[in-house]
């Protein structure tokens, strides 16, 4: 009997995977299984091919190098003047063309700007959880925070805000009336890239936004301490109704969320 | 034999027997640093054939539902039938998270390829005339890549990958005069929008992979035509090129390769749990998941959006927001100066001649000075990417860590060129000098050195 080359056994490993890859399909096996069979299948073709190739080699091979030739280029009969009354033609409808398909391209999607400059909070909606619970003023004690949404309006992305309660002290008393008690409601949407500002720091009172660690201190109007976002979170002004509920008094002063070209006008 | 009379069955119909038998004589330099390109190739046939396996399971719709399967820890959770497909993918199909997870890992293995065919490109100057085509045509087939990346991560819908999608609207509109109206054509409208998943699964499945496809039909031709550059040795000049003939002995070591690579990636796609879009939930605008990175190639410039201190532009009630610079000029600004460096290159150093002769980095050790530099400064914005992670394991303030990331953003490039610059012409130096070599011809007519 022939010795087995190592050509021969890597093949044979690799008709192993294959059969093992073909049991782990009729037994149900894990992914694990699957995944070790499908790469010994390969891994024994694999190494076959190679190891054969490199049997094959009997010294380096050489190839030289050529010149690119072309044939001369076809005269055109055709006159400049000709030529270049062609092309502003041609140039003048392309451009018609380009021009009319900007409708279909418009409907692509609208101007976000509308969506970008209000958000669905008025005045006298009331401040809901994401379960959709109104909350009342008190409920949410110091040190704590609550993500909140316009009544009707759950989940909505722009509209997101969250309730904190801080000492009224610590508030700006340009916006005293603002958080009655000291429940402030800032905007969830970070003002440098969009993402809800989710971490809150109770010792330091300070909001943290994850994706790029920018820093608002609810202290000092929920300024940017550290990081990328360079606007404060808007405030959003609140009022406790008649019931005790904590309503909204009107939308947020400014537009929420990262920048755009026209924000400010 | 059959082949054979295929063989004659197509030449008396068509001809082209002769280009066929010249392009099996192709010869292919051995170095290993050309398998790169390779390995880039094969990660491309794979995402190919898995991502075709995805498409039959994976439904791209924001729809929302209410899952109802057997992950249970998500029972009852309202989640989108993109999320919710992608679950019944991997949890209910059998081999189907094998073939997601090698599809994904197939994806990031493609990317760091071609970056890695890239930097041996460009650190042994195989960029230039007559190669500037094809180093283009690579560089576009890079930005593709990363472009296809993270479509093809968005489209589960969860909660990681749902807020890279916010951040990109957000990058998008913060591009100055035309930032909204573009966000708005690109997603459909406001954000969020329903439109957004459909519209990445058409350019994730069809309009950028045919894009490869072709560019990369293109850049095999060009290399064909050119024929590959080669290191200067005994026996290889700039007018021949020494190695391995297509056939057999090339293809049968490529296409061993080709196994060789999916044989990796199903190992990892077995063993690597990677995506676990389970744990991280479905997206909701309102949450948020932490510590959050986004797929290795989008590190930098995630950690460049960390990085950027809280500055924006603000004049007459327009503004520059924030995003705009480590999110738009950043990546502008280095595609536009990798496009660009081989004819800025040929222009700085006067050098417009036919190279076929790749350098060694120690023969130009100011490329080489430039290109460790520019290295350093990507490698510290890729760190900066997870810098919350970084203080976390070094029990440091979140603050401290960027802070320093800062300051060694700038001084890390200087250092890294300077000692790359010295290692590299002392190297070439060393070179310069002469050396008792003697030089003997071997049986087969090739030669043999030896000092």
């Amino acid at each position: 009997m022939r010795k087995p080359s190592a050509v021969g056994a890597s093949f044979a490993l690799g008709a192993a995977g294959g059969i093992g890859l073909i049991a782990s399909g009729i037994l149900n096996l894990s992914t694990q299984f699957l995944g070790v069979m499908l790469a010994i299948a390969l891994t024994g073709i694999g190494v076959g091919l190679v190891v054969f190739a490199h049997q094959l080699r009997d010294g380096d091979a050489t190839e030289e190098r050529h010149e690119f030739q072309s044939e001369p280029p076809v005269e055109t009969p055709v006159s400049d003047r000709a030529r270049r009354s062609f092309l502003r033609g041609l140039t003048a409808a392309l451009g018609a063309l380009v021009i009319g398909l900007a409708g279909p391209l418009r409907s692509l999607g609208r101007d976000p700007t509308p969506a970008l400059k209000s958000t669905s909070w008025e005045s006298g909606m009331r401040l809901v959880n994401s379960d959709g619970h109104p909350i009342k003023a008190g409920e949410v004690t110091q040190g704590s925070v609550v993500t909140v949404f316009p009544e009707g309006h759950i989940g909505d992305a722009m509209a997101q805000a969250l309730l904190i309660r801080v000492d009224p002290a610590t508030l700006d008393p340009d916006r005293a009336g603002w958080a009655p008690d000291g429940h402030l409601v800032v905007s969830k949407v970070c003002t440098h890239a969009g993402c809800p500002v989710g971490l809150y720091e109770a010792q330091r009172n300070q909001l943290l936004c994850p994706c790029h660690q920018s820093t608002f201190d609810l202290t000092n109007g929920a300024k940017p301490v550290f990081g990328p976002a360079a606007r404060p979170l808007p405030q959003l002004p609140v009022a406790i109704d008649d019931q005790g509920w904590l309503i909204a008094t009107g939308d947020f002063p400014e537009p929420v969320g990262p920048g755009f070209w026209d924000r400010g006008r | 034999m059959i082949t054979s009379r295929i063989s004659d069955w197509v030449e008396s119909r068509v001809g082209g027997r002769s280009v066929i038998h010249a392009a099996m004589r192709k010869v292919f330099p051995d170095h290993w640093s050309f398998l790169l390109g390779e390995v880039a190739m094969y990660s491309f046939i794979v995402l190919v054939l898995t991502g075709v396996y995805l498409t039959f399971f994976f439904v791209p719709d924001a729809e929302q539902i209410v899952y109802q399967g057997s992950y249970n820890a998500l029972n009852g959770i309202e989640m989108s039938r993109a999320y919710e497909s992608t679950l019944r993918l991997s949890f209910d199909i059998d081999g189907g998270l094998l073939i997601r997870q090698m599809h994904h890992w197939a994806a990031l293995v493609f990317v760091a390829a071609v970056f890695a065919h890239l930097l041996r490109i460009f650190f042994t100057g195989a960029f230039r005339r007559p190669r500037e085509i094809n180093w283009v045509i690579g560089l576009t087939m890079l930005l593709l890549a990363i472009v296809n990346g993270f479509a093809g991560y968005s489209l589960p819908d969860d909660l990681l990958s749902g807020t890279g999608l916010r951040i990109a609207y957000s990058i998008a509109e913060s591009v100055p005069i035309v930032g909204t109206r573009l966000a708005g054509l690109a997603f459909g409208g406001a954000y969020p929008s329903a439109e957004i998943i459909p519209r990445l699964y058409t350019l994730h499945i069809l309009l950028v992979p045919v894009l490869i496809g072709v560019l990369l039909s293109v850049h095999l031709a060009l290399l064909v035509r050119q024929k590959h550059t080669q290191f200067s040795g005994p026996g290889r000049t700039a007018s021949n090129v020494v190695g391995t003939r297509l056939w057999p002995g090339f293809a049968a070591k490529t296409v061993g390769l080709f196994f060789l690579v999916a044989a990796t990636l199903a190992l990892l796609a077995g063993l690597a749990q990677i995506n676990p879009i389970w744990l991280y939930g479905p997206y909701h605008p309102a949450q948020v998941s932490a510590p959050a990175q986004p797929d290795w190639y989008m590190g930098w410039l995630e950690g460049a959006l960390r990085l950027f201190p809280g500055w924006e532009t603000r004049a007459f009630g327009f503004e520059i927001p924030n995003p705009f610079f480590p999110g738009v000029l950043l990546p502008g600004i280095t595609f536009t100066a990798l496009y660009l460096w081989p004819f800025l290159e040929a222009r700085f150093v006067g050098d417009h001649e036919i190279h076929h002769l790749a350098d060694r980095p120690s023969d130009r050790p100011w490329r080489t000075a430039i290109g460790i530099g520019v290295l350093a400064f990507y490698g510290i914005l890729f760190i900066a990417g997870s810098n919350d992670i970084l203080a976390s394991r070094l029990h440091l303030s979140i603050n401290a860590v960027t802070q320093t990331l800062r300051a060694l953003l700038f001084i890390t490039p200087i250092i890294a060129g300077y000692v790359a610059y010295r290692l590299t012409s002392e190297r070439g130096r060393q070179k310069l000098k002469p050396r008792r070599v003697s030089v003997s011809q071997t049986s087969d007519g090739g030669f043999d050195t030896e000092e």
